[in-house]
């Protein structure tokens, strides 16, 4: 099975116009389109559900909860948790790592402490850290790059000695890098250290089996996956869970509260304090049942397929001019095609691109050690999804020639 | 609808193609500012050199979009041998043309003189204008002024 290959129309949004051009969205590695799966799932909630969950014994309020159940058994399945309860709901990805500095490593980071994380990893797997580091004095160790936008590894058991908490992205959002999270985590086990896996790249476009991975933690966010925007996902086992601390106090969260105290309640609702976001949530439901239709392997295998047109057409059209960052393999690698082009900065390409109707992201993606390492300022990053066709491709590679000539010297 | 030629004005394209004043100053003697744009990593380092009342050297180094480079070399050579007063008076207009909202730039400039001189003739920096129509580039078109200005401002002090 394939892709549809009219599925664009399942996703309102690209069927408008740009500056009188049909959009062309290549920013999904920022945030991707949604379908009308999830949009009608959220907008039926609200007009025939809508009421606060886990409290009123009335009709709606149970069918509100146990469409927000449903969600959160769904989104277990489709990353192949042991249990819905390992499933906590978050903002987005960053507050899920927040959530392990703030509870896991307030509880198990002090001063003679080490955490391992990557030159490559977001700001949202690194300033947590630098955060708690400041209190905490512990040290963050990082695994370097090495050859060709893969991490170089070599000396991976000597860094991991005293590492506590081993903390990789599964794909890197600028280079495109699939890391060997499975190798990663076995050697952090062997360590004696826990393995959190940053999945805000991989989930979206690649079956995610945390039993399969062997991680410990995994932090992802919903409006990557075709989701909204305000819900993301901590995932960890249920024993790590257990022990860790409440993170934000409040309603929820608790099963008891006196003046002298408050007793915890049991995992996810532990960590969900207040009134959840219950649209958003339902919504992510919809996002994996609409993803696991597809198939991810389909959804893998497509990208896989696109990727390899898009490296074939961008050097066919513009040999030399052009420069993808990262892997040169596409098999180690997503869809996130980091363009260095002549000299033409990141933000002029965007700029003109934008003119053809063409959303791509400049600047340093939220991966500042990344690029000083890499020894750019910004890169213009075209990123491709489930919907982005060879003919999306075709009017990149075209309109690019356009900002060469423009700043040609 | 705005063009791509409201923003990348001939001169720009000439200014950032061939930048002028590139370098930097041995500092000190002269002040050195580094300025970022955090959105897009834009970086300029701008060092000068004043005998008391003006700017007798200028130069402009860093890394950045054709806005922010251009928008540099135009600024280094609309300063150069400019009294302070006059400078921050080219930069305060030059900050009004680029705000969409009349007298934020009042408020942002740590100015006691309030208004923009509307009589003050930009020359060059004209070509800038367009930029305001996109408006995720004014950062990159202000980003040299406000380190200048910030140099002027410890140079004061
Ligand atoms: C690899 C990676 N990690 C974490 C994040 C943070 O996601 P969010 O901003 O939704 O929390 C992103 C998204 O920008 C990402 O690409």
């Amino acid at each position: 099975m394939t892709i549809p290959s009219n599925i664009k129309e399942q996703f309102p949004l690209l069927s408008r116009t740009v500056h009188g051009k049909p959009i062309v969205y290549l920013d999904s590695a920022a945030s991707s389109q949604k379908p009308d799966a999830v949009l009608s799932a959220m907008d039926t909630y609200y007009k025939q559900v809508n009421a606060n969950v886990h409290r009123g014994a009335y009709a709606i309020a149970a069918e509100a909860t146990e469409q927000m159940e449903t969600a959160r058994s769904d989104i277990a399945r489709f990353i192949n948790a042991d249990s819905a309860n390992e499933i906590i709901f978050t903002k987005n990805a960053t507050e899920a790592f927040n959530l392990v500095a703030r509870s896991w490593g307030v509880r198990n980071l002090g001063e003679d402490d080490a955490i391992l994380i990557t030159d490559m990893e977001h700001h949202a797997n690194i300033v947590p850290w630098q955060i708690l580091a400041e209190d905490r004095g512990f040290e963050i160790r990082w695994i370097p790059l090495g050859e060709d936008g893969t991490l170089d590894l070599t000396d991976l058991d000597e860094l991991l000695k005293g590492v506590k908490l081993c903390s990789v992205t599964a794909m890197s959002n600028v280079l495109g890098t699939l890391n060997p999270i499975r190798k990663i985590s076995d050697a952090a086990h062997a360590a004696g250290a826990l393995m959190l896996m940053d999945g805000s790249q991989y989930v979206p476009h690649l079956p995610t089996d945390v039993a399969d991975l062997d991680v410990d933690f995994m932090c992802f966010t919903g409006h990557k996956m075709c989701g909204p925007t305000g819900i993301g996902v901590l995932w960890a086992r249920a024993e790590i869970l257990d022990a860790m601390p409440p993170f934000l106090g409040g309603g929820e969260m608790i099963l008891d509260v006196k003046k002298s105290g408050f007793v915890a309640n049991e995992i996810p609702h532990k960590f969900e304090a207040g009134t959840p976001p219950i649209a958003e949530i339902i919504g992510l439901g919809a996002a994996v049942r609409f993803l696991d239709s597809l198939g991810m392997k389909n959804i893998r295998e497509h990208e896989i397929s696109l990727t390899e047109y898009a490296f074939m057409k961008l050097k066919e059209c513009h040999g030399d001019d052009i420069q993808i960052h990262g892997p040169s393999t596409i098999d180690s690698r997503g869809g996130v095609l980091s363009i260095a082009y002549k000299d033409v900065h990141p933000h002029d390409i965007s700029q003109v691109l934008d003119q053809h109707g063409i959303c791509v992201r400049a600047g340093h993606h939220c991966a500042k050690p990344l690029m000083r390492e890499l020894g750019v300022g910004a890169t213009a990053r075209a990123s491709l999804y489930l919907y982005n066709t060879e003919s999306d491709i075709d009017i990149l590679a075209e309109a690019l020639g356009e900002a060469g000539e423009l700043f040609a010297f | 609808m705005p063009g791509l030629e409201d923003l990348y004005r001939e001169i720009i394209l000439d200014h950032y193609r061939n930048p002028r004043n590139q370098g930097e100053l041995e500092a000190p003697p002269a002040h050195r500012i580094e300025g970022f744009n955090p959105l897009c990593g834009d970086e300029v380092v701008v060092t000068f050199t004043t005998d008391g009342t003006s700017i007798t050297d200028v130069k402009i180094a860093g890394h950045g979009c054709s806005i922010s480079q251009a928008s540099a070399s135009m600024m280094s050579a609309a300063v150069l041998g400019k009294s302070t007063t006059e400078i921050r008076k080219i930069t305060q207009t030059f900050k009004a043309m680029m705000s969409i909202h009349e007298g934020e730039m009042a408020e942002e400039s740590n100015e006691k003189t309030s208004l923009p001189q509307p009589d003050l003739s930009l020359g060059d920096l004209e070509a800038l204008r367009g930029v305001v129509k996109f408006p995720v580039r004014i950062k990159c078109a202000t980003l040299p002024w406000n380190a200048l200005l910030s140099g002027l401002d410890e140079v004061s002090q």
